[in-house]
């Protein structure tokens, strides 16, 4: 992974210039306005009053009142609150569950671990997204329908994470690992010590990826909550925009973009380690 | 000797214990499920489930709205897999190139793949809304003819498809970058020396090294073209009569509008196996044709 973060230098030898690189970045600052103008849209439409929803005068005055409507029209505090819970709970299982369950598959050998670890690899293919009517009905029989654990529990134990952890640990010499437990330091006292703390790049790769991935689910929090106490803010969004203030676009882009404020906020913050989480993430 | 041996297998068992249980759960156990209540009768009232045999089955072949919701599908996956690669694989050529304002090009394509589905989807719904949508007065500003777009059996589809291409292509972008990077710079070298044209370079070097990492993207666009129908619910409900309704979007009425379980957890099976026969097919023909470094 060093390579690709030293060599952000772009084409090397086939760097365009003059005329080729004239009509390249031409090409490619219009397809990026393209890209960012349904969200330069809402900013518009949040920021302005209501009649210059769809009407773009530069001199249109600028107001905060939308996102303040669109506040007390629908318990966003409450939402918010929920998708933090519900983030956080996923994330802090996933990270004890999967380093657990990795280390075992790196660092073990064990009679079983081939077909073992072909069952983990199976969730990549059979997702919790699509096993909506089954789920539910466990989440019913379990008691626990209309509840924050009950959105978490089936992405607790994430094969990605496994896997990635997996790959992550394997790669930790030997040496270390020895040196450790001559020290006299037990299975998982070298697990913390040595394994935990070599892996943080990953670990905070996998953590923007799952925070980001679960602040956005929509279809399973959907089924299985149905109260504001356990709706996060995909769910509420959804209630609210789908509901009579449906008319109303300067309020509603209010709404859409407070939902999605915090993960944009961190976004541009930390566009670059974002970036590369996620590069990261995807290429082991 | 073997006391030690034992120990570290009991060991590894712990360490894996909870993950396992968990997946079994809510993925062995349900998939395994789903299954065997497809071959069941929906529990009512005053009728428990009773085994049913195929008869599930003979009601999806039956389904209209089935064979539309898989036909739909079907054309959503043709409209946004090629297109959403093709669009990943030409932002990340350009924005591994040094041009002005290049960090802001790159945050741009890469934004949808943070924003939740449902909230943009907000606000495409606006832009395509007739009249006072941004599409309709840029159209109406060139004098064309009013339409509703996401009213209209014959463009629906097509909208919500561009809603899909548009948040994806910035996310498989982002997989090209880091293989185009991972690409030795020598290569270039010597491909200049050769005298070779950047069309040439392009399609001779990097292309084919790429291949792994369009496997692996296509991988993904695939399980979203059958996985991603969040846009849906705000933006046409399926609607008009059904031109929009994705399987997953389909599955979701028949479970939790008409909490039909047992033809629900048939058309599940149906959606999972598709999902594994794609998945077979493309790691089976594609993996053999790829060159890995």
């Amino acid at each position: 992974m060093a390579a690709v973060q030293a060599r952000d230098d772009g084409a090397g030898q086939y760097q365009p210039k003059g005329k080729g690189l004239a009509l390249e970045t031409a090409a490619a600052w219009v397809l990026a306005l393209l890209w960012i103008a349904p969200l330069l849209y809402a900013v518009w439409a949040a920021f302005h009053p209501p009649e210059f929803s769809s009407r773009f005068e530069p001199l249109a005055p600028l107001t905060l009142r939308n996102f303040a409507r669109a506040w007390d029209a629908a318990p966003f505090a409450r939402y918010f609150l929920n998708t933090f819970a519900l983030v956080t709970l996923v994330l802090a299982s996933q990270l004890v569950l999967c380093t657990l369950a990795a280390f075992a598959f790196a660092r073990y050998e064990f009679p079983g671990s081939g077909i073992v670890f072909a069952l983990v690899l199976a969730q990549l293919m059979i997702m919790p997204d699509v096993l909506l009517v089954e789920n539910y009905r466990t989440m019913s029989h379990l008691g626990l329908v209309d509840s924050i654990p009950a959105i978490a529990l089936p992405y607790v134990a994430s094969a990605f994470g496994i896997f990635l952890l997996r790959q992550t640990f394997k790669q930790v010499p030997r040496e270390l690992d020895d040196a450790a437990r001559v020290e006299g330091a037990s299975g998982l006292q070298t697990l913390l010590k040595v394994y935990v703390p070599l892996g943080k790049p990953v670990y905070l790769a996998y953590g923007l990826v799952s925070v980001s991935y679960h602040w956005n689910n929509f279809l399973w929090p959907l089924i299985i909550t149905s109260s504001v106490e356990s709706r996060p803010l995909t769910v509420g969004l959804q209630v609210f925009s789908s509901s009579d203030q449906g008319i109303d676009w300067s309020v509603i882009c209010a709404a859409t973009l407070m939902t999605s404020g915090p993960l944009l906020l961190g976004f541009l913050l930390f566009q670059r380690q974002f970036v590369q989480s996620f590069m990261r993430a995807g290429v082991k | 000797m073997i006391d030690r041996r034992m120990r570290g297998w009991l060991h590894a068992w712990l360490l894996l214990l909870p993950a396992m249980a968990l997946l079994a759960l809510f993925t062995h156990w349900p998939a395994v499920a789903t299954l065997v209540d497809s071959f069941y009768s929906t529990p009512r009232a005053r009728r428990p489930s009773v085994f049913v045999g195929p008869d599930n089955y003979h009601q999806m072949l039956a389904d209209p709205i089935f064979w539309q919701a898989l036909t739909n599908n079907l054309w959503f996956a043709l409209g946004t897999i090629p297109t959403s690669i093709a669009l990943a694989l030409l932002m990340a050529m350009w924005v591994n190139d040094r041009f002005p304002g290049r960090t802001f090009v790159r945050m741009a394509f890469f934004t949808p793949t943070v924003l939740p589905m449902i909230a943009v989807a907000n606000i495409w719904l606006f832009f395509y809304t007739p009249q006072i949508g941004l599409l309709e007065q840029v159209r109406g500003a060139f004098g064309a003819r009013a339409h509703n777009w996401l009213g209209s059996q014959d463009t629906a589809l097509a909208a919500v498809t561009v809603v899909a291409g548009w948040k994806d292509a910035g996310f498989f972008m982002i997989f090209y970058l880091a293989a185009l990077q991972a690409i030795p710079p020598n290569l270039a070298e010597a491909a200049t020396l050769e005298g070779a044209s950047r069309w040439h370079f392009f399609r001779r070097v990097q292309f084919p090294l790429l291949m792994p990492t369009t496997l692996f993207v296509l991988v993904n666009a695939v399980i979203n073209a059958f996985r991603m129908v969040d846009h849906i619910f705000v933006l046409t409900r399926g609607g008009p009569d059904n031109a929009t309704t994705l399987l997953l979007f389909h599955i979701y009425m028949v479970g939790f509008s008409f909490w039909d379980t047992g033809y629900a957890a048939a058309l599940t099976v149906v959606l999972l196996v598709s999902l594994a026969l794609l998945a077979l097919i493309q790691y089976g023909v594609l993996e053999r044709r790829i060159h890995y470094r």
